[in-house]
């Protein structure tokens, strides 16, 4: 009779053997399927996923400014860029970027001086200072992360520091002139 | 393990004898940290640093369980539960709150003394190796309860180092923004991830006290080293582990209750950050944002890499920074001097104070802003951190001549080669 580790068991394997295998795999399968809501508990919950989304009104906010809202939880950037910024942001070679992707890339047609984005550090998630009143705007003049020291242009590109992308730009629609939906 | 010398259990009351005959326990007890437990007679001061851990992991679990009936795990009122409820209405609250965030730090304080014990006397070597990996496989479920401890209060910077701590996995190239969103339960700390947080932070300390058993258990197989690195000779370098050592290891634990309670009576917030004491605003990150100070080193080592090189510069800080504690578990390898005690190894010796300060210069610059100064010396400290276990750790330990040992470790004691 075959034993355990001789080789003729491979070499003329027994129906025994097979049933063997067979109900090693069913209880692997079992175990698997056990565990896969275990594990699938974890990820966003219903409330959580219902998407959401948010109505922005642009009408008070003047060229230089910025507002920060509240998307899906997140912070939102929205800014009102100035000439000189869209001219700056212009003026960089793309081949120059960490994350190459020009300002009307990242704006709606005919409304270069509307810069929404999220208000997330694409390094590890903290919210850059720049929008609110009198915060240091970094060396780029756009916005600047604490956490790590990363310094974003007028266009919130990825210019110096950790951090890997460009501020997300968010799906968003313009309503009216002067009131956009994001989500 | 025992050496033939220990002491056996003899249970003398009839009680004794009839539980020892069904389930030794008092005998498992005897052995382990009893009479029937030898121990080299030459241990110092930095021997006391590991029941000191031991004191401080039940002192978190038991203020932790009384902490958790006055706790309400809701992003809407965990700050309140703590701020006022726990710290102004619980009778003796503010005392269980401020035990329990300064016992994190002491226990931090007793573990770096502990590790930095095993790397000077060589502790982790031959036949000690598995010791040394449950300790560091220790310290990092240590560093996420700890982690997730602090995510609970719900202030500022609970909330904003969840953010980042979580970011660290969104680095993983494909799979990490799943990953990230899946520990967050959604796309933000918010009541999910504050939940689970709780969860998992009463369920880790309680896996740390079963890896803690192995521990013990796996020092107790080669039995304790010593000062000298030279391994027990016979019965003569031994002294039972009760009454010398519980003795000594006692007098250990009114010193660390007097630094403690001192710590929490007289210095309730030194150790902590004022932001915590504001409500979480997920659309606002505190201009100086740290995280507490036991993580300074390992802040400072992930902040350094600033430039992409081959991977972004995000993975290599996360990658650097997972890595400067993964390097410890092959430290026995890297270590290839036969020698255990730095006494007798010159080179190492020096080589051991620099790593010290080393590691002393990232905890600044970690706990500093981000400037530029700051960065590089971060820079260069971390590339020397990774040296010293890589590079010089390895080539140092075969070229250099130790110090000739003692012959045993009571001759080390006794400056005689006489024995018993």
């Amino acid at each position: 009779m075959a034993t355990e580790g001789d080789p003729s068991v491979l070499e003329n394997p027994r129906r025994r053997d097979y049933l063997q295998f067979a109900a090693v795999a069913v209880a692997g399968v079992g175990a698997g399927v056990t565990v896969l809501p275990l594990v699938n508990s974890m990820n966003p919950s219903a409330d959580v996923l219902a998407a959401s989304t948010t109505e922005v009104d642009l009408s008070a906010i003047e060229p230089g400014q910025a507002i920060k809202a509240s998307f899906r939880k997140q912070p939102l950037f929205v800014r009102h860029l100035t000439q000189a910024e869209i001219d700056q942001a212009d003026a960089v070679p793309l081949g120059e970027l960490r994350d190459p992707q020009s300002l009307k890339e990242r704006t709606k047609e005919g409304k270069a001086q509307w810069l929404v984005t999220l208000g997330v550090c694409t390094h590890l998630g903290c919210v850059p200072l720049g929008a609110g009143e009198g915060e240091a705007k970094g060396d780029y003049g756009g916005y600047f992360c604490p956490c790590h020291g990363s310094h974003y242009d007028t266009a919130a590109r990825i210019r110096k520091g950790p951090a890997p992308k460009n501020l997300e730009v968010p799906a968003y629609t313009f309503d009216t002139d002067t009131k956009i939906t994001v989500g | 393990m025992s050496f033939p010398w220990a002491k056996h259990y003899e249970p003398k009351h009839p009680l004794m004898q009839w539980i020892d005959s069904r389930l030794p326990l008092p005998r498992f007890v005897y052995n382990a940290i009893g009479g029937g437990y030898p121990v080299p007679r030459n241990l110092n001061y930095f021997w006391n640093f590991g029941v000191l851990a031991g004191v401080a992991l039940v002192i978190q679990i038991v203020t932790g369980i009384v902490l958790a009936m006055h706790f309400h795990s809701s992003a809407a009122e965990a700050f309140n539960s703590v701020n006022v409820g726990i710290m102004r209405d619980v009778n003796a609250g503010w005392f269980l709150r401020f035990a329990h965030a300064n016992g994190a730090s002491m226990f931090f304080i007793v573990v770096y003394i502990h590790m930095f014990r095993g790397l000077y006397y060589g502790s982790y070597k031959a036949p000690r190796e598995m010791v040394w990996l449950l300790g560091v496989v220790i310290f990092l479920l240590m560093m996420a309860t700890a982690f997730m401890g602090y995510v609970l209060p719900w202030g500022q910077m609970s909330f904003w180092g969840a953010q980042v701590i979580t970011g660290f996995f969104s680095a993983i190239p494909v799979v990490g923004d799943w990953i990230r969103v899946w520990l967050l339960g959604g796309y933000a700390p918010d009541d999910a991830a504050l939940n689970r947080f709780f969860s998992l932070h009463y369920l880790l300390p309680f896996v740390i006290a079963g890896v803690i058993i192995l521990h013990i258990w796996a020092l107790h197989i080669p039995g304790s080293s010593n000062p000298t690195g030279v391994e027990v000779k016979g019965e003569q370098d031994t002294v039972p582990f009760h009454p010398y050592y519980t003795a000594k290891d006692g007098f250990g634990v009114g010193i660390f209750l007097i630094f403690f309670t001192a710590l929490v009576f007289f210095y309730p917030d030194a150790l902590g950050h004022p932001d915590n004491y504001i409500p979480a605003n997920p659309l606002s990150t505190p201009a100086h944002i740290v995280p507490e100070w036991y993580f300074w080193p390992f802040y400072a080592i992930l902040r350094a890499f600033t430039a992409d090189f081959i991977l972004p510069a995000k993975l290599w800080g996360v990658l650097a920074m997972f890595g400067s504690i993964l390097i410890l578990f092959f430290l026995p390898w890297l270590d290839k001097s036969p020698v255990r005690s730095a006494n007798y190894r010159p080179v190492y010796r020096t080589l051991f104070w620099v790593l010290m300060v080393d590691v002393l210069v990232l905890g600044y610059c970690g706990g500093s802003p981000a400037d530029p100064a700051y960065i590089i010396a971060s820079q260069l400290a971390s590339a020397y951190y990774f040296a010293h276990f890589l590079i010089i750790l390895p080539i140092v330990s075969r070229l250099e001549r130790p110090r000739p040992l003692p012959g045993s470790i009571t001759e080390a004691v006794l400056g005689t080669t006489k024995t018993a």
